[in-house]
């Protein structure tokens, strides 16, 4: 892993230092030190003229997402990318940080992958116990095997108390399900309760990163949004200022609700408890206001012991934002005297997904985002030119498992470079996957003919590992600026667009013959 | 079959092969250089929350002069919002400064643990504009890993690590403190009455 530039004073540089404020508009610690915890930009960027916000992917029926026209009207909106792409390295650089500081580090991700892949590999058995731990605290659990069972359960939940307004954190499996607009039919009013969240819904758009969901707009564009649907002040850019108008604006929404929803982060088989990581609090505000809390949770979030927390809140908000620990870590075991509590157990494709035996450690994601802040691609093209719930990385390896049309062309959204692998906190071979999904789609002709031709080129590189190895062992600290990078390496198929490389001396079938897929031993 | 039945049967039909144990964990060790209070005050600093020497009542008149509205769980400190008393937990609303003991901090992340025992009713962790928190010196783990070998886990419907105040940086990466909870949140060293 490479060292990121760091500047006199040991935070990390700009890589648009035209993007550098002279003011700083941050909150300050008791010594006068800048703060960059949670979220925050290691340095100020200053404010940009407002242009138009590029808009994500147009979704076409169940053709294929056309990823490159969305990523190209991204890049030539240039205030936008630019500082999509600085924000988003600087994540990477931050959670560099925090991982030169623990030495144990590669431990710790050694840890989580065999806990999280033990822990699937007994998954029925763990869920099981969650179940009966969870029953015995109180909690009602209730078990959907997709996206309509969910949204149905809980409209059932909030239908039997005569909620009309729900409360909700930030939660990327209710987007999966697509519960939003259905309990907006169903006449629910849901309200988003985290400030990112909350932007994106009344902009009626998704969230464009799994951590941080309005990271693709600037303070000009949030100043739109809030003086069209909040009615504040829309010359008014200040940060401070929008924030507080949407907590003043979305406080009496709170305290009136009728339910709570939250998703969780880790669910522990131990205790039938859950943990929901937040850095506003509003999970914990959700939860703990209205009588009735409700939690989506995946199957795949559970893990076996409270002790394994030690491992994997250590590694979550450091990968995710580089920050040591995220505001509130909650743990939820039961209801509060005079609540109720539902856990809602969601399959969603998840119990098949185990049974690909080339994909299947995709379940071990944590949804930190570290894949996504890394990705020259992503960085560049911005989370809704994926046009699905889960962009970057990451997305390429799971969306195909949702809608395997409509989603094939996603894999080709990558530079192979390896970086994802290599930040990712449970030691997913995210890479790999995408390639691999690469050639599961072609088999299965799902992908057109100058996509077919894109794998021969990309075939040849990966059947020589070495040249492989030397193109990964380059690429992190080349990632860095991407235009360099793209010129030095011979494995995008990114930007390069449809201009192929040289003809492969070996097609990608033959090489596939020869080799299986597996890396060739000393070559 | 029931879905119940359903997810567990296509879990097992797809179990991944092999062995995949569950691994032992470790004690890593850190380095505190011998003051654990220095670091989990440095640690807690740089998450956006502040240290006060004290006493609770002295720090509540320094730093919140104005407040009119005080809600307190701690015998050290009168109050005069009863935190058991509300009919919902939306009374709290007007609540300028809540007073609340935690069960324990960490000096690895500067956290320290609330629980629902000590909170008496959750919700005024969040609702309040500002949190005071009264930790026993002695109550001071070294890691998140100590931390998660603690009993509070397995005994408390609900514990919450609190790490600083509420904040965002969801606009542009300018950091806010008061995104949706408090404002503030200042720990006074205390040992237990």
């Amino acid at each position: 892993m490479s060292e990121q530039r760091r500047e006199a004073d040991g935070a990390p540089g700009l890589i648009n230092p035209e993007l550098r404020a002279e003011t700083d508009e941050g909150e300050r610690g008791p010594d006068g030190a800048r703060l960059t915890h949670a979220e925050a930009s290691s340095r100020p960027l200053r404010p940009l003229p407002p242009e138009p916000q590029p808009r994500g992917a147009r979704l076409r029926g169940n053709r294929p997402i056309d990823h490159d026209e969305a990523a190209r009207r991204f890049i030539e909106a240039p205030e936008h990318a630019t500082v999509h792409d600085e924000r988003l390295w600087d994540l990477r650089q931050k959670r560099d940080g925090q991982m030169h500081a623990i030495p144990e580090w590669e431990e710790l991700r050694e840890l989580a992958s065999r806990i999280k892949q033990h822990t699937l590999a007994h998954l029925a058995d763990y869920l099981e116990q969650f179940e009966a731990n969870a029953k015995a605290n109180g909690v009602h659990v209730h078990w959907a095997e997709d996206a309509g069972a969910h949204n149905r359960i809980v409209h059932g939940i909030l239908a039997d108390h005569g909620v009309k307004r729900l409360i909700k954190s930030k939660s990327m499996l209710t987007e999966e399900t697509g519960m939003r607009e259905f309990l907006g039919h169903a006449g629910i009013e849901v309200v988003e309760t985290d400030l990112g969240e909350r932007i994106q819904q009344l902009d009626d758009e998704a969230p464009s990163h799994i951590v941080v969901p309005a990271t693709h707009k600037l303070r000009s564009d949030v100043a739109r949004v809030f003086a069209d649907t909040l009615g504040t002040d829309p010359d008014n850019w200040d940060a401070h200022y929008l924030a507080e108008q949407q907590r003043e604006k979305t406080r009496p929404l709170i305290l009136d609700a009728g339910a709570g929803l939250t998703g969780a982060n880790f669910a522990v088989a131990e205790t039938g408890s859950f943990v929901v990581c937040t850095n506003e609090g509003n999970a914990d505000l959700s939860a703990n206001v209205p009588p009735l809390h409700i939690a989506s949770i995946g199957i795949e979030k559970l893990i076996p012991r409270v002790a394994d927390l030690g491992v994997f809140i250590r590694l979550l908000s450091r990968s995710a934002l580089g920050s040591p620990i995220t505001q509130y870590t909650s743990h939820f075991r039961g209801p509060r005297k005079g609540g109720e509590m539902h856990v809602v157990l969601v399959d969603n494709g998840r119990s098949a997904r185990l049974g690909m035996a080339e994909f299947w450690t995709s379940l071990k994601c944590i949804r930190c985002g570290a894949c996504m802040n890394t990705c020259p691609v992503y960085r560049r093209s911005g989370g809704l030119s994926y046009g699905a719930t889960y962009s970057g990385p990451i997305g390429l390896i799971l969306d195909p498992t949702f809608n395997r049309r409509r989603y094939s062309s996603l894999p080709f959204a990558s530079t192979l470079n390896g970086s994802c692998s290599n930040v990712c906190p449970v030691k997913i071979n995210i890479h790999e996957q995408i390639f691999g999904w690469r050639k599961a789609l072609a088999e299965t002709h799902d992908i057109g003919a100058g996509k077919r031709a894109m794998m021969k080129a990309a075939g040849q590189v990966l059947s020589r590992p070495a040249l492989f190895r030397a193109a990964i062992a380059t690429a992190d600290s080349a990632l860095r600026i991407l235009p360099d990078f793209v010129v030095a390496n011979p494995l995008n198929t990114w930007t390069k667009g449809r201009a192929m490389p040289d003809a492969p001396r070996e097609t990608f079938h033959q090489w596939w013959a020869r080799t299986g897929g597996k890396t060739e031993p000393g070559a | 079959m029931s879905a119940r039945e359903t997810i567990l049967a296509a879990l097992r039909a797809n179990r991944p092969a092999g062995e995949h144990g569950l691994p032992d964990l470790p004690d890593f060790a850190l380095d505190d250089g011998g003051d654990r209070i220095g670091l989990f005050s440095r640690m807690l600093e740089r998450m956006g929350g502040r240290r006060h020497a004290g006493p609770a009542d002295t720090a509540l008149a320094a730093l919140f002069p104005d407040a009119r509205v005080i809600a307190s769980t701690v015998p050290e400190v009168a109050g005069n919002r009863d935190v058991g008393a509300v009919a919902h937990p939306r009374d709290l609303a007007d609540v300028d400064v809540a007073v609340v003991r935690a069960a324990f901090a960490v000096a690895e992340t500067g956290s320290v643990l609330l629980v629902d025992d000590g909170l008496v009713t959750n919700a005024v962790a969040y609702l309040a504009q500002h949190l005071l928190v009264l930790v026993d010196p002695a109550d001071v783990l070294l890691t998140m890993q100590a931390a998660y070998r603690r009993p509070e886990f397995a005994h408390h419907r609900y514990c919450a690590f609190h790490t600083g105040p509420s904040a965002t940086a969801d606009i542009q990466g300018v950091l806010i403190h008061g995104a949706q909870g408090v404002r503030s949140l200042t720990v006074i060293m205390a040992p237990r009455a």
